[in-house]
């Protein structure tokens, strides 16, 4: 479902960029509506051109309303199996997460002070942000409903604070989508190989702990065959 | 990510350490898999990963190859038509847009010409209104429009292009006109509805619930002054519950029909419906 999304996301952002940029005499609406002043161009001509974004209204929205179904159904898929196979449990922020987050952000920005605190298969900056990126792409869908179907959905819109509102929290929220995967992408380089054969596979490779005691497998690629505890983890990445 | 090393590990709490025991305990529950196991179900997962990659990209092109259907790729032109076909079961017809009070509206820009590039002698204007047969039902001067009761609101009219503005319209609404015909049409009517300007240069086609709504009004006002011939001048469409796109202006024919009735954007790629 991960790997399904990421060109699901990457379709709607695409097609709705095609949206986004199609009224051209306000292009900078959202730079303005947000911070007050027209503080960049977005996105750039020179992004826009090789994209296809341009001038592409109907197929953005062609796109953008077909594939927004598939995200969707999507995004169910991920929930029902997530909560149906206890894997929640992993990744749902716990009491800890807030101050655990902060200081493996704090070791991560190179700036650690203290010892990084215990974690299971995530750590409290994942938790959080793993269930924020959900949370997030319940908002970019209720949000689009919302300027869908304005008057249809008129309760949603008015919760969303009327239609201009929906729209801007709309943009956020794909902004937010784009931080995230920038950072992402970052922290999988950073973790490595198998981490990033884990998001594949389902499973964590483990190395054996020196106190196994007779299990003499060493090589770094061969542990999995040693005590339940220590061995290899299903995440939901690649269901 | 980074996970704790035996270091972290050797500072950590009591109360670590119980939590640390938590999250192992977890992990425990989670399937293991022996070496030989894991090295083929790895090779499983990177087979079927590159396989769905390379599946995903073809279909990716194989959708952008497919021919069109009204500028619409055909497969999102379906998908236009699921996304009518759901919304139409699932609509309220009286469904209100928002309205908001007269002094949050202000004069909307002049967005399309299609349709209204010369100016036309508005005394000599004349509304055709054509039945599902092709006959003539009748023919109205603007005297017969403004007969008829005045509505005025305000409301968010919204582009497709994705901007939006509070305007005040003042008209009257479809409905009492279409009563005028009540005899003709009978108590169903028909199924849509089709207007075109004078010239036949511009032409929507619009579904009888949206137009049955009370918010779809014949305008003759903008901003609580007569239209101008650019914004549609005498006579043109007005509802917050369909993009600008379906709101035509200087009106020229309305035909009742149970054909769906072309219109300027549905063949120029856009979604027919366009219902907000």
């Amino acid at each position: 479902m991960h790997w399904i999304n990421f060109p699901l996301l990457t379709i709607m952002i695409w097609s709705g960029l095609r949206i986004y940029w199609a009224d051209l005499r306000d292009p900078f609406g959202f730079g303005v509506g947000l911070v007050g002043w027209h503080w960049f161009d977005f996105l750039p001509d020179f992004i826009n051109g090789p994209l296809g974004l341009e001038r592409k209204l109907a197929r953005g929205m062609a796109f953008h309303f077909t594939f927004g179904w598939l995200f969707t159904l999507n995004g169910i898929a991920y929930g029902i199996y997530t909560w149906r196979s206890g894997e929640w449990r992993h990744l749902l922020p716990d009491r800890y997460s807030v101050k655990d987050a902060v200081a493996v952000t704090k070791h991560d920005m190179f700036i650690r002070n203290k010892p990084l605190p215990p974690q299971g298969r995530y750590n409290g900056a994942q938790r959080l942000s793993y269930t924020l990126i959900i949370v997030l792409g319940a908002i970019a869908t209720l949000t689009g409903l919302a300027i869908y179907r304005p008057t249809q959905l008129n309760i949603l819109t008015t919760i969303f604070g009327g239609y201009e509102s929906a729209r801007t929290i709309h943009f956020i929220v794909t902004i937010a989508f784009l931080v995230f995967f920038v950072i992402h992408i970052l922290q999988v380089i950073r973790a490595g190989w198998p981490n990033f054969a884990s998001m594949v596979t389902g499973y964590e490779l483990q190395k054996p702990k020196a106190d196994t005691g007779t299990d003499t497998e060493t090589e770094t690629d061969t542990a999995n065959d040693d005590a339940p505890g220590n061995a290899g983890d299903e995440v939901p990445s690649n269901v | 990510m980074s996970k704790p090393s035996a270091s972290d590990a050797a500072n950590w709490s009591e109360a670590d350490i119980e939590r640390a025991e938590r999250y192992a305990a977890l992990d425990a529950e989670s399937p293991v898999l022996s070496h030989g196991q894991y090295r083929s179900q790895s090779r499983r997962s990177f087979l079927t990963g590159g396989a769905m990659a390379v599946a995903g990209f073809a279909g990716w092109q194989w959708l952008r190859g497919r021919p069109e259907d009204n500028r619409a790729i055909d497969v999102l032109r379906r998908g236009h038509e699921f996304n009518e076909s759901l919304w139409r079961k699932i609509s309220r017809e009286q469904a209100q847009a928002p309205t908001f009070d007269r002094s949050e509206s202000s004069m909307m820009r002049v967005n399309g010409r299609h349709g209204i590039g010369e100016e036309i002698d508005l005394d000599a204007w004349e509304l055709t209104v054509l039945g599902p047969d092709g006959s003539t039902l009748g023919t109205h001067t603007m005297d017969d429009i403004l007969a008829l009761p005045k509505v005025e609101m305000t409301i968010e009219h919204k582009c497709v292009e994705g901007w939006s503005h509070i305007v005040t319209w003042g008209g009257t609404r479809f409905s009492d006109f279409m009563a005028l015909y009540a005899d003709e049409l009978g108590e169903d009517t028909t199924e849509f509805v089709s207007m075109e300007t004078p010239d036949g240069d511009y032409f929507v086609g619009l579904d009888m619930p949206s137009m049955r709504n009370s918010q779809m009004l014949l305008a003759y006002e903008l901003q609580g002054e007569p239209l101008t011939q650019e914004h549609g001048a005498p006579l043109r469409l007005a509802t917050p519950n369909k993009y600008g796109i379906k709101t035509i202006k200087r009106i020229g024919t309305i035909e009742f029909t149970n054909e769906q009735p072309t219109d300027f954007w549905f063949e120029r790629g856009y979604d027919w419906y366009a219902q907000l």
